[in-house]
């Protein structure tokens, strides 16, 4: 049955949501100009209707996808039957509707504490706030006036997307399961960094509804105190986003690292560039007017960055550049539309009130605090731009073909090599800059006392840079810069927070994050500077004379149960696994379908050491039968081992999906992904039959391993067959001795209806089918027939990223340095408020 | 001349150097001949050719693993149907004869065209056209 009522009441909530967005937008307006509490009022209820219609929009699509309405193409096509809720929440960001959503959610979160914290502001403020949310719900309109479609609404019904033949036949057609949510994004980070990520994403639009309010308003300066605390906020939780996203690339993907400077990567990783540098202008404001129009354009930037990344990711003009970037919905129009809009308008408004804004002709001094927070600005300034620029061209070739010229410029073929050799250089300035300017930040400074202040940090880092360049063997003189600019900044940064142990650490968080920053960079340059492909190919083939040999092989293969050395490892394929909730990894020979998806049948007993945990028949329970895992085990010279369990997920839908696994120690992550192994779909070639006849107690070979006919036995009742009086079953056991343990077969041999049938029983890891041939009374033997195949393989690349993680605790540091900012930027905000200074 | 003057001129040697570095490392869409003409020419400039797997009445021709299965070459046909020996430095990706649409990203050597990289649209991924029952 379709339920058509839950999908309009939705899409009336849509409408709700819409018409009072409008509706306080006018009214906030009208009060920020006449400043009548009438308006405000009416505008405060406007937006409260607002957040509960658009709450209503939220709760009406999340319960589609719970009650599995598969008759809404929105559920069919990111969820199914048997998807865990936690997973159904990252289905309800999964399309660009529901991410819109996830968007519009944080914008109305963050305009109600605007309404709640900041009276002065509020209704300039508020006009820009419920402008964007007015735009943005507009994306989820899915209206069609004069031919034009105006967004695109998620509670479209599956028919009305779909014109399968099936609804022609029956317009109420439910399908019984939908799609499933794509495999990569089955992660648990998959269900906190698309939050993170855009409430990262909407947050920037409160500095930016401030600068447009200060500008409006013209308090030139005033609104940059407000401002500030949520600038930090909006730099702490995107920057928290886009690492989040690293991770989870970088422990689910198979690229084999946290970054790929892929086109949707850098479209985020640029605003918070900008966004970063309008924090350290807007912190210099005060003493210097040229950072106060510096802030102001910075602020202004950072937005109109936002919404460009939204159009580059949704418009679909990255297409192929990018590999995870939204299908395209028809919105691109409405995309530019409102990108043009608010670029216009932006320049409009600072066009109008520039001569205003105070200025002054005063050269910065050397040894002001300013003149080095310029410096670092204008560094992160640059190294957006730099990344602007080559992640733009599928817009000029966009572009260029609006005039009719046929461009074909493609984005750099080595994008890694491409990006590093501009970012490293940056880097080392942001690294130089950001010890060195602590200095100034504290004291008043002339040369001769900066040389003093200076002088201990650099020789300690020095000293510890030149021990860390023997130790680490680092002999490449661009990261012996590197790795020099971050520990003199980490050095540094540490040098300011002892001094001001003893006056403030309220006013830390600027040294403690720098300090963050040098650590990610020395993660960054040891884990991808001298990361290490292990599984190279050493056996020194190559694969033919039309080739020299310098074209690498980078990947291994295992088969079952041969060790093969790599470096100081040895390596074996242990075969493929299940992961079940109750066992963790089992052997996946000895688990078979059930009815329930989710559980999988033991079909031969399990043993861990001698205890039984599972018998035959028992059942195991799984999160997502997708999923297979091949365990690898490193064993090192020593005899110090562990296991690695790679996966694989095999999609009906989305094919065949491969995910790392990785082995963490304090000094470097062992990263191991499957690449190929062979196709599960493919019927196994079973070779000639092989004939040995063996009495009871024989010895014959399987597969050059030894196997030995234990017994024969009569069976009464085999497993799964009816027997009648005149059948007879007979079953051998045979024992085989395989390298890492024993096995044992036991094939069948049945006369039934006075028909004989063989019932063979395959040993996986010794890839070998045994049959009873026949069974010889005269000379009380029994005739095996052998059969072997091809032995389980999988390729596999291993690599090894040393030092990565302290790339991690520098994030770490960088959140808490941010966190400790934010608290004493809002303090100093509520102060002034409180004291009706707030004007 | 003022610090903020001397500043503002290395900023914009940065920019650019930084957008003459991009339009000199961009990468630009081909065809197999004309890849081969800048081959010969002496440009060695890693490019991108766009295009779809040989297949003859709907079976795909010429795909062909190494012994050991870690690398392949296969046969492709550029958008002006022209058709190429082209080898891949890896196992083949497991979707890879269902793909649409074959971009590689690579340059010649000798006679063949060896792809660094191979990026696969494929027609079933993340939006189903159809609905199966």
């Amino acid at each position: 049955m379709v339920h058509y009522f839950i999908g309009n009441l939705g899409h009336l909530m849509i409408i709700l949501s819409l018409v009072t967005a409008l509706l306080s937008c006018i009214a906030y307006f009208k009060a920020a100009k006449s400043e009548d509490h009438g308006w405000t009022r009416y505008a405060d209820i406007s937006y409260y209707f607002h957040v509960l219609s658009l709450l209503g929009v939220l709760v009406v699509l999340f319960l589609i996808i719970n009650k599995h309405y598969f008759e809404y193409h929105y559920a069919w096509n990111y969820s199914s039957k048997y998807l865990p809720i936690y997973y159904q929440i990252s289905s309800f960001w999964n399309g660009q509707e529901g991410s819109f959503l996830l968007w519009m959610f944080w914008n109305a979160m963050l305009g109600l504490v605007l309404i709640k914290t900041n009276k002065y502001w509020k209704p300039s403020v508020m006009t820009v706030m419920t402008f964007t949310q007015f735009c943005l719900t507009t994306l989820i309109l899915g209206v069609v006036i004069f031919d034009v479609k105006i967004g695109s609404s998620p509670f479209l019904l599956l028919r009305d997307v779909i014109p399968d033949a099936v609804f022609i036949v029956n317009p109420e057609f439910v399908p019984a399961d939908g799609n499933g949510l794509n495999p990569l994004l089955q992660n648990y980070w998959m269900v906190i960094h698309p939050p993170t990520l855009f409430l990262g994403f909407a947050s920037t639009v409160v500095p930016f509804a401030y600068a447009v309010a200060g500008l409006w308003m013209g308090k030139y300066k005033d609104w940059i105190r407000p401002a500030l605390p949520w600038a930090q906020f909006s730099g702490l939780v995107l920057g928290v986003g886009i690492l989040m996203g690293a991770y989870w690339a970088y422990e689910t993907l198979n690229f084999g690292g946290y970054w790929n400077w892929d086109p949707v990567e850098n479209a985020i990783y640029i605003p918070w560039l900008i966004l970063i540098a309008s924090i350290h202008t807007m912190i210099a404001y005060k003493k210097n007017e040229n950072a106060l129009k510096a802030s102001i354009i910075l602020v202004l930037a950072t937005y109109l960055l936002i919404l460009y990344s939204t159009f580059l990711t949704r418009s679909g003009v990255l297409g192929e550049t990018s590999v995870h970037s939204f299908t395209d919905l028809g919105l691109s129009g409405q995309l530019l539309l409102f990108l043009g809009l608010f670029l216009i308008g932006c320049i409009a408004l600072c066009a109008y009130e520039w001569k205003k804004i105070p200025t002054t002709e005063q050269e910065m001094e050397a040894y002001s605090r300013e003149f080095w927070i310029f410096l670092g600005a204008t560094v992160l300034s640059l190294m957006a731009f730099q990344i602007l620029i080559p992640t733009s061209i599928p817009v000029y070739n966009e572009i260029l073909g609006l005039f009719g010229v046929d461009s074909n410029l493609a984005p750099p073929a080595d994008p890694v090599g491409f990006y590093s050799k501009f970012q490293l250089w940056f880097a080392v300035a942001i690294a130089v800059l950001s010890g060195t300017g602590q200095f100034f930040w504290w004291k008043k400074m002339d040369l001769k006392k900066f040389r003093a202040e200076i002088q201990n940090p650099l020789i300690v880092s020095l000293l510890i840079s030149a021990a860390i360049f023997i130790l680490a063997e680092v002999r490449e003189v661009p990261y012996m810069i590197l790795l020099t600019a971050s520990v003199y900044t980490i050095v540094a940064n540490a040098a300011i927070l002892w001094s001001l142990k003893r006056t403030s650490l309220k006013l830390s968080g600027g040294s403690v994050a720098h300090m963050g920053v040098g650590l990610m960079l020395i993660g960054i340059l040891f884990s991808s500077g001298y990361s290490k492909i292990l599984s190279k190919n050493t056996t020194g083939l190559i694969y033919s004379k039309e080739f020299p040999d310098e074209i690498n092989l980078n990947n291994l293969l295992l088969f079952l149960n041969e060790p093969r050395e790599m470096g100081d490892y040895s390596l074996v394929y242990k075969g493929m696994r299940k992961k079940t909730n109750e066992l963790g990894y089992v052997d996946s020979n000895k688990l078979t379908e059930t009815d329930n998806p989710l559980r999988l049948m033991v079909t031969d007993d399990i043993y861990v050491g001698s205890d039984l945990v599972a018998a035959r028949g028992d059942t195991l329970g799984v999160t997502n039968n997708e999923n297979s895992y091949f365990e690898v085990i490193y064993e090192k010279e020593d005899g110090s081992q562990f296991s690695l369990y790679p996966r694989v997920q095999l999609n009906k839908q989305m094919g065949t999906v491969y995910s790392p696994d990785i082995s963490r120690t304090l000094t470097a992550d062992m990263y191991t992904h499957v690449r190929t192994f062979p196709d599960p779909e493919q019927e196994t070639d079973w070779g000639e039959v092989k004939e040995y006849e063996v009495a009871v107690g024989g010895q014959f070979f399987i597969n050059d391993y030894v196997a030995n006919f234990v017994k024969m036995q009569r069976l009464d009742q085999p497993e799964g067959i009816p027997m009648s009086e005149n059948d007879v079953a007979v079953k051998a056991v045979v024992e085989i001795q395989g390298e890492y343990q024993n096995y044992v077969a036991e094939p069948l041999y049945l006369i039934k209806d006075q028909m004989a049938a063989k019932i063979p029983e395959t040993v996986y890891d010794l890839a070998a089918r045994i049959t009873i041939e026949s069974i010889n009374p005269e000379t009380n033997s029994f005739t095996f027939g052998v059969q072997r195949t091809q032995k389980d393989w999988i390729i596999m690349e291993a690599v090894e990223k040393p030092f990565i993680n302290l790339l991690w605790i520098g994030t770490l540091l960088v959140c808490f340095g941010f966190f400790i900012a934010i608290l004493r930027r809002y303090w100093e905000f509520i102060i002034f408020r409180d004291k009706g200074l707030e004007s | 001349m003022k610090k903020s003057h001397i500043i503002g001129i290395i900023v914009i040697a940065i920019a650019i150097a930084i957008i003459m570095t991009t339009a000199g490392d961009a990468s630009s869409y081909v065809s197999f001949d004309e890849a081969k003409l800048r081959d010969v020419n002496g440009d060695h400039s890693k490019i991108h050719v766009v295009g779809k797997l040989k297949k003859e009445s709907n079976d795909i021709m010429g795909i062909i693993p190494a012994e050991d299965q870690l690398s392949f070459t296969f046969l492709m046909m550029d958008e002006n149907q022209q058709e190429q020996k082209v080898f891949h430095p890896n196992p083949i990706p497991q979707d890879f004869e269902r793909s649409e649409q074959v971009v590689v990203v690579g340059a010649y050597r000798e006679n063949i065209f060896i792809a660094d990289k191979i990026l696969l649209k494929c027609p079933s991924k993340y939006q189903e056209a159809e609905i199966k029952i």
